[in-house]
């Protein structure tokens, strides 16, 4: 018995220190955005200054502007194909069933830095002008998957007989659509789109390739930043986008059915 | 709770004031002048290279109870599921009050089913449940109204309408369900093993409810169940399927005390199998009367078997003897009740008697 | 009406043959063309393009790629095994929680996340300040822009990406296999070693395909973290695209890339479905 806890305080001892440096580094940079010293990593007082400066930059407002609108955008699109295409999946039996699984998971499978540059490569052939368009065609195309996965595992959690009861009292395929499918899958469909949303504005390789010089998102902006220096502002508008995710997927977490309370009757 | 019995009458009346209250009421069981509600001829299903029925024909009488019993996976829900319309038949014609509906979807035929976990729509409360049919329907609203407020009345619910099913017991719910399908008057109610989710007292009070619902409205119910003493206990008429084909149709008292072939009698009640001049015979172990083996000037028939006691095992009002057979060292049962005079043991030579009248001649499977 | 209802998948799958096979398609023919002086792109048909990665520059590109990978994954699955298989033995109300805790710096970008070890790990930054503060260095040290940066920053990057199947894998493992181990004498660190680990293998095998796949295409980390000698194959690409302007032999190194992850993505799934078929035919022998 003895053996026993000190093995698993071992343990816990090791997964906390890996805990802490999946953490600590986000801690310190969320930290030193309140730093009032521009250069050293010494702490010279508590300030809001560079979060003030921030809202003052018109190059940044412009790049949240962009990446909001980038985002709604592809977040509707996405979201509609997609559960349009959850439900046919979980309806009916394709021929091609391989291929079409194939298709729709090959986006998420295949590495993100390859699938940028084919979108770059496409739009120059086709000679379409890179910008908030080319951002919005890229972004749909890799949330997509995404809201397929999310909705289609709601459905699948879904007891079949709901259906079959809404047809038994009188409903048409529309209406047994429109009363009791929609409203029980309602909560993967928002919690696919706001994957999509977090995808979409926490996306820098693929939009690296595809945004034009009038669309610059937030992370690309960021990455413009890095790549001149250190500032505590890239530290303060890191901290937000990190608040905002971690809002974000904590909202989707708490409407994705958890694994293990199954829908009981 | 109390029964539905005492509302029946309530619900019948009321239901003779509302525009489509002709449809529900029909005379009672009048057994006299059958007409076939549901009709299935030649019905055959196969799922690929599967047949779950080879062919199948089945006549349901207007006002019946009639119970489809059997094994797991012998094809009794997908004939429900046929009626319904949720499953459509690879060959042959299913009637329902004289028209053929065998390619209609589930939405047009007037029909309803109570599911096996009721299906009970988990965002609408029992009231927008109990009117969803009515809203596809589109009946005007005065007369849902009217029809909600008298099925409520009918299941004792009427003060939990407004609660979602999750906050609800097995009991309720399923009460729910019966009142969201009864509410559309259909021509036939269907319910697919619509007890089997609760415990066995709720189980048994249910039974004695549903049966006495089905009687007062004078409802055609088709009710599938796996469970043999239910099926003995409400049904007007049994029918019972092994593999897709029936075994058996006919009275609760017919299937048990003549049950056809040795399927059916040994799967309903328990059944003891001899052979006798190349034939089987099925005998209820309360049929079987054991006497001792060398008893002389008996005043009843001569034994027709030898064997030894091996086990008693006591099982309430009666304890059961387990004898084994000499010639072909088979174990059969017979009862001993509490008062009987003759007290057997383990290792008692006995020998195995019945009248002539009890023993019932059935085909071997 | 069923009929019809099948073309629902229509929308998507033509949205992913224009803008996904499409400019796939468009990339493979790419990589056997050439460019002139100023970038634009010839289709001659030629295998130059792959030719050219014997090249000892390129090569020690890849090599350098994949043991960077490799060792990432090696790492990632020491720290994230056992980080997963406390959250599973936590309290059922803890689990959810430390999943969640576990799973949010999946969704924070490459980028940030190596930014934020630039601000601690740069001459002026916080390790060398606090070094410096408690004397044990008298002179800061270049602690960025160097391979152990790199694999650092790698292993910070995809951590997350090996600990939710493994976590998965065993969360899903049948409790009652230990019990049963342990009832027939096993000690804990035996049924651990005995069953825990084996059956928990695919959960191991799924990230570690994921954090491999992801490194091998990885060039934030390397483009922040690291010197212009700690190049990897995703750098590669990126300046072939966007500075050297050399889309041909840009594509052709993409084409690499993504058919050697797509293969290992198919043997971990063929190993997986033949895993899944063995499982079946076995419970069929037990019906």
């Amino acid at each position: 018995m003895q053996q026993k806890t000190w093995r698993s305080h071992v343990l816990l001892a090791y997964s906390l220190a890996v805990l802490a440096f999946l953490y600590l580094p986000l801690v310190i940079l969320a930290l030193y955005s309140f730093n009032d010293s521009r250069i050293n990593a010494v702490w010279t007082g508590f300030t809001f200054k560079w979060y003030e400066q921030l809202f003052h930059n018109r190059r940044v407002l412009e790049a949240l502007t962009n990446t909001l609108i980038v985002g709604a955008i592809s977040t509707v699109v996405s979201t509609s194909l997609g559960t349009i295409a959850a439900i046919a999946l979980h309806r009916y039996k394709y021929k091609m069933q391989n291929a079409i699984n194939g298709l729709l998971y090959l986006p998420i499978l295949i590495p993100e830095i390859v699938m940028g540059l084919s979108l770059l490569v496409l739009f120059s052939q086709f000679k379409v002008p890179l910008g908030k368009g080319s951002l919005i065609i890229a972004h749909i195309t890799f949330c997509l998957s995404f809201v397929v996965i999310t909705v289609g595992a709601r459905l699948d959690g879904m007891r079949a007989d709901f259906e079959q009861a809404a047809s038994d009292l009188y409903a048409t395929p529309f209406q047994c659509f429109r009363y009791v499918t929609l409203p029980l899958i309602m909560p993967g469909i928002v919690a696919g789109a706001l994957i999509a949303f977090t995808l979409s504005i926490d996306d820098f390789v693929i939009s690296f390739f595809v945004a034009g010089p009038n669309s610059t998102t937030l992370p690309l902006y960021i990455y413009a930043m890095v790549k001149r220096g250190i500032s505590p502002e890239i530290n303060a508008l890191s901290t937000l986008m990190i608040g905002a995710e971690i809002l974000l997927v904590l909202l989707a977490e708490c409407l994705q059915p958890s694994h293990k309370a199954k829908e009981e009757d | 709770m109390t029964s539905y019995a005492g509302t029946i009458a309530g619900f019948m009346t009321a239901n003779r004031r509302g525009p489509r209250g002709a449809v529900i009421i029909r005379k009672g069981c009048d057994t006299k002048k059958m007409k076939d509600m549901v009709r299935l001829e030649g019905i055959t299903k196969k799922f690929g290279d599967h047949v779950i029925i080879p062919t199948l024909d089945l006549n349901i009488n207007d006002g019946e109870f009639l119970t489809l019993l059997g094994p797991s996976g012998c094809g009794k829900t997908t004939l429900l599921r046929m009626i319904a319309g949720l499953e459509t038949p690879t060959t042959g014609k299913v009637i329902l009050d004289g028209q053929d509906v065998t390619n209609l979807p589930p939405y047009k035929r007037n029909v309803n089913m109570v599911f096996q976990n009721y299906a009970l729509f988990p965002h609408m409360t029992v009231k927008e449940n109990i009117r969803f049919g009515l809203k596809m329907k589109n009946v005007p609203d005065e007369e849902a109204e009217e029809r909600i407020k008298q099925v409520l009345y009918l299941i004792q619910l009427e003060e939990l309408k407004n609660r979602y099913p999750a906050q609800m017991s097995g009991g309720q719910q399923q009460r729910v369900a019966i009142a969201r399908a009864l509410v559309n008057n259909p021509k036939v109610l269907l319910l697919d093993e619509p007890l089997g989710a609760l415990d066995y007292q709720l189980r048994k009070k249910l039974q004695i409810e549903l049966k006495n619902l089905q009687r007062g409205l004078g409802l055609t119910f088709i009710y599938v169940t796996h469970d043999q003493e239910e099926a003995l206990t409400m049904s007007d008429r049994i029918v019972i399927m092994n593999k897709g084909v029936i075994q058996q149709d006919g009275t609760p008292n017919g299937i048990y005390h003549h049950p056809h072939n040795t399927f059916v009698a040994r799967f309903i009640g328990e059944s003891n199998f001899f052979a006798l001049d190349g034939q089987s015979y099925a005998l209820r172990p309360e049929k079987l009367n054991l006497c001792p083996e060398d008893e002389e000037n008996a005043s009843h028939p001569e034994p027709k078997f030898f064997g030894t006691v091996v086990d008693i095992v006591f099982y309430g009002t009666i304890d059961k003897v387990f004898v084994r057979l000499d010639n072909t060292n088979d174990t059969v049962v017979a009862y001993q009740y509490f008062d009987d005079v003759q007290r057997w043991k383990v290792d008692d030579r006995v020998g195995i008697w019945w009248y002539d009248r009890d023993g019932v001649m059935v085909e071997n499977e | 009406m069923n009929k019809n209802g099948k073309l629902l998948i229509a929308p998507s799958l033509a949205w992913l043959s224009i803008f996904f096979v499409i400019p796939m398609l468009i990339v493979v023919a790419v990589s056997f063309a050439s460019r002139t002086t100023y970038g634009q792109v010839v289709f001659n048909w030629t295998l130059d393009n792959y030719i050219r990665f014997v090249e000892p520059l390129y090569i020690s590109i890849f090599i350098q790629t994949l043991v960077v990978a490799l060792i990432t994954t090696v790492i990632t699955i020491l720290m994230g095994y056992p980080l997963a298989y406390m959250i599973a033995q936590l309290p059922k109300k803890w689990q959810q929680p430390g999943l969640i805790l576990c799973m949010i710096p999946f969704w924070i970008n490459f980028l940030i996340r190596s930014y934020a070890w630039v601000i601690i790990l740069r001459t002026q930054g916080v390790l060398n300040t606090l070094l410096l503060k408690a004397g044990i260095i008298d002179m800061p040290i270049q602690m960025l822009y160097n391979e152990g940066a790199v694999m650092l920053g790698m292993v910070y990057a995809l951590l997350p990406f090996m600990i939710l199947p493994i976590y998965v894998s065993i969360e899903q493992l049948d409790r009652r296999l230990l019990e049963a181990a342990s009832d027939l004498g096993a000690g804990p660190f035996t049924a651990f070693r005995k069953i825990t680990l084996p059956l928990t293998m695919p959960g191991v095998a799924a990230g570690t395909i994921l954090v491999f796949i992801s490194s091998l295409g990885m060039f934030v980390v390397p483009d922040v973290m690291g010197g212009a000698k700690s190049a990897l194959v995703g750098n590669l690409i990126q300046n072939q695209f966007l500075s050297a302007r050399d889309w041909p032999f840009g594509a052709s190194l993409s084409i690499v890339l993504a058919v050697l992850s797509l293969v290992l993505i198919i043997l971990y799934y063929k190993a997986i479905q033949a895993q899944k078929g063995g499982e079946r035919d076995a419970a069929k022998d037990v019906a």
